[in-house]
């Protein structure tokens, strides 16, 4: 099934206080079974492999095993996921190992100014929007 | 039903979804808003971190226009679309996106987005309107700015849109429920503003074990944009184009990095490259054929009739792209480090937006950089957003748009007060993530405007009208509820169909007759007459949907959704009769292109009330060229 998790180690969040994979599921596929405090995926059909469950999961319990229908088995592709990177270990079906490591974002988290520092004094009437024209770098054109 | 509870919000701006369209008008609106003293309030059916068609991320923004540089023109963008949509655009409403959408790319940047750079400080190009990012987190980050703007208060997420509330052809708001607490939302809002993505699964997917879920558009957009603004009685436009796109085969890896950056070739099984022996085919498409860079549809079609010629399987020759660049290296040491640089990039356009592709390649041995990987059409989605163009026919700007094209405000539907972008806005295609964006802008500073001009009265919804909606929207619980005894197995019962073999049901029936992949994207009216038939019968069979529970009552509502984009679909290719798009879709019975009788756009119209439809041809008025000399109402 797309992803899944590993019980030895799900905690269920039980220390946060929501259960983070099921917070961030975009097609709410992950669940927390109340009674083993582990969670799962609900749809497995349904999931789109987004990772998002991986790498929000603060345990790392989270994987994924390719579609059964197509995938051929033994391969993985697992992300770690930092505040500006992310680390890929891609293990192929024999064996062979890569790595990738990739940045994610030039900012702290949290810190997005939403007018980008830009000059923010257009007219609510026209075109121009608001951070705009000096988020352009020129003038909005006109016909 | 008394367990659940009724919460109401009342707002002035109500923006319904939460992906980039969303954002946009969110980051925009709230802006607005706090000049003017007005609430802004959105809701996403997910959490907006990673919501929408962006929520894994994606490695390369597709349209930036460079206009700062003076490297590309307005008029060059629109003549670029309107082409490749076969002549059928609204030139203003595309080159409003345009004109914007840098602005919204500089956004990205400074919010924290990393954007490749040259030696000299510029944009890595991977063609000429698409830059090369490290997009993990663009949702992320395009998600921050929004919310930062509009206020952690103002954000309600995991609540699920059902649909308009009407009063005539007055739109009041929207209901809806939680799809984590017994609560039933009723949302009272002076203006609307509707981005909640395209639509997939309304075809029969080609994988359709685990592998359903691995549509290239994502699985979880699932048609709200359309049926929201069908059943809000808002005219619609293009419902006819849907969109297939060519990827690597079964997980959909892009295509878009091996073609424009790398510059590979694909081929046939036996060497043999459509694009170059299967030109003489387009000289029956003109004058579309013949512009540069040939339509999607018609690059697929060329595609095609190799796979049907029994020529595929068809392949991207990544290895010899990847040599070819490689080889330039002047010395070993040189070609070694261009092959590694090469190689993590290769890997990056993957696992930044498609994921399943770098496992695919890994449970397979494949390395591309030693051999090519079979590319194939996916199925059918609605998207107006890339290549497709479906959704909602809305006003232009008043400066750019003819008077046929113009009504008050810039991207507002033919529904006073309700605006659309993203998916949701119709003939205005290739905007992408960046161009939803800046069109989810420019509509939320449009709405703002409309609620600042015209001030709109708060709409009051009566207690008799929201408990009629919220035995509406729970109806497939508690028929689930009173049946399920009745069998010893859950999901066999005759008196609910459960929403999974409801779509199944759907998909097969847009598959066989309404040109999907099993029937080669081929129709005709009679198969169509027929699919409408079977597709009367599952729209009765809607009101006996059943749920187990509150994941199970949202996707319920999910494929009540597609269930209209289907038949919006069905009714305009039944009535264009023409085939303008081959590779999106073939009708047999009218196999070539019209121009006389069918160079016009083909819009629809549901009557809210009593769900009859109506049909209309509208003008394509181009912007530019010689028969641009049309009427502007802003002079």
């Amino acid at each position: 099934m797309p992803s899944f998790v590993i019980p030895d180690k799900c905690d269920g969040c039980k220390a946060l206080d929501k259960t983070a994979c099921q917070y961030v599921c975009p097609n709410d596929l992950m669940v927390l079974d109340k009674e083993t405090m582990k969670a799962y995926n609900q749809e497995p059909d349904q999931c789109w492999e987004c990772y998002s469950c991986v790498k929000i999961c603060p345990t790392q319990a989270v994987d994924v095993r390719g579609y059964a229908d197509f995938v051929p088995m033994g391969a993985s592709v697992v992300p770690l996921r930092s505040t500006d990177s992310i680390m890929w270990t891609v293990k192929f079906r024999n064996g062979k190992i890569k790595r990738f490591k990739f940045p994610i974002r030039t900012t702290d988290e949290g810190t997005a100014v939403p007018t980008g520092g830009w000059d923010t004094d257009p007219s609510l009437e026209g075109p121009v929007l608001f951070t705009e024209p000096d988020s352009l770098g020129t003038d909005v054109w006109m016909k | 039903m008394s367990n659940f509870e009724t919460v109401r919000v009342d707002t002035d701006l109500l923006i319904l979804g939460g992906g980039m369209a969303a954002c946009g008008a969110a980051v925009e609106a709230a802006h607005w808003a706090k000049k003017n003293g007005l609430k802004v309030t959105l809701v996403d059916k997910a959490a907006m971190d990673r919501s929408g068609a962006v929520a894994m991320g994606l490695s390369a923004i597709n349209q930036y226009v460079g206009l700062k540089d003076g490297k590309n023109t307005v008029k060059d963008y629109v003549n670029y679309v309107n082409n490749d949509l076969m002549g059928v655009a609204r030139d203003d409403l595309v080159a409003n996106i345009a004109r914007h959408v840098d602005s919204s790319v500089h956004l990205f940047e400074k919010w924290g987005l990393p954007i490749w750079k040259d030696d000299e400080g510029g944009y890595v190009h991977e063609g000429r309107w698409q830059l090369m990012i490290n997009g993990e987190s663009y949702k992320v980050i395009v998600a921050e700015a929004a919310k930062n703007q509009l206020g952690a208060d103002n954000v309600i997420e995991r609540v699920f849109i059902v649909g308009p509330i009407m009063d005539g052809d007055e739109c009041k708001g929207a209901y809806g429920f939680s799809v984590r607490e017994n609560k039933f939302y009723v949302f009272n809002a002076k203006s609307t503003l509707v981005a909640m993505g395209g639509a997939v699964g309304v075809f029969k997917p080609r994988s359709s074990g685990e592998g359903a879920g691995r549509a290239w558009y994502p699985p979880f957009n699932s048609g709200a944009s359309a049926y929201f603004t069908l059943a809000a009685g808002a005219e619609m436009t293009c419902q006819e184009v849907r969109f297939i796109p060519v990827r690597f085969k079964d997980a959909y890896g892009p295509v878009g990095a091996w073609f424009l950056l790398f510059k590979s070739r694909a081929t046939n099984a036996f060497g043999g490259e459509y694009m170059v022996e299967r030109r003489p085919e387009l000289d029956n498409w003109k004058p579309y054929g013949h512009v540069k860079p040939i339509p999607a549809n018609l690059r697929n079609y060329l595609g095609m009739l190799d796979v049907m010629e029994g020529k595929g399987p068809i392949y991207m020759r990544t290895d010899e792209a990847i040599q070819k660049i490689a080889d330039k290296a002047p010395d070993e040491k040189a070609f070694k480090i261009k092959m590694k640089e090469l190689e993590s990039e290769a890997w990056e356009d993957f696992l930044d937006m498609t994921i399943s592709q770098a496992i695919l390649w890994a449970a397979t041995n494949t390395q591309p950089e030693e051999r090519s990987s079979e590319i194939a059409a996916a199925e059918p989605y609605f998207i107006g957003s890339h290549s497709g163009a479906s959704g909602a026919w809305l006003s232009g700007p008043e400066d750019l748009a003819p008077k046929e094209y113009f009504w008050g405000y810039e991207c507002m539907s033919t529904v006073k007060g309700m605006f659309c972008a993203g998916d949701a806005s119709g003939a205005s295609s290739h905007k992408f993530s960046s161009g939803s964006h800046a069109e989810g802008r420019i509509a939320g500073k449009a709405a703002i405007r409309y609620l600042v001009n015209e001030k709109p009265a708060m709409p009051s919804v009566d207690d008799a009208t929201i408990e009629v909606l919220k035995e509406k929207v729970f109806a497939p619980i508690n028929n689930f509820e009173e049946n399920k005894d009745k069998t010893t197995q859950v999901d066999v019962n005759p008196e609910y169909i459960l929403p999974k073999m409801y779509m199944m049901r759907l998909q097969k029936l847009m598959d066989e007759y309404a040109a999907g992949v099993g029937a080669q994207f081929t129709t005709s009216k009679a198969l169509m007459d027929r699919g409408m038939e079977l597709l009367g019968m599952l729209k009765e069979d809607s009101a006996k949907l059943g749920a187990r529970d509150l994941h199970e009552l949202m996707r319920a509502w999910e494929n009540y959704h597609r269930t209209y984009q289907a038949e919006s679909h069905i009714r305009t290719m039944l009535f264009r009769e023409e085939t303008r798009w081959p590779g999106y879709y073939f009708r047999a019975d009218f196999p070539k292109l019209n121009q006389d009788d069918w160079h016009c756009f083909v819009n629809c119209k549901m009557d809210p009330v009593t769900e009859e439809w109506e049909m209309i041809k509208r003008d394509v008025i181009p912007m530019f060229g010689p028969e641009s000399d049309h009427e502007l109402v802003g002079g």
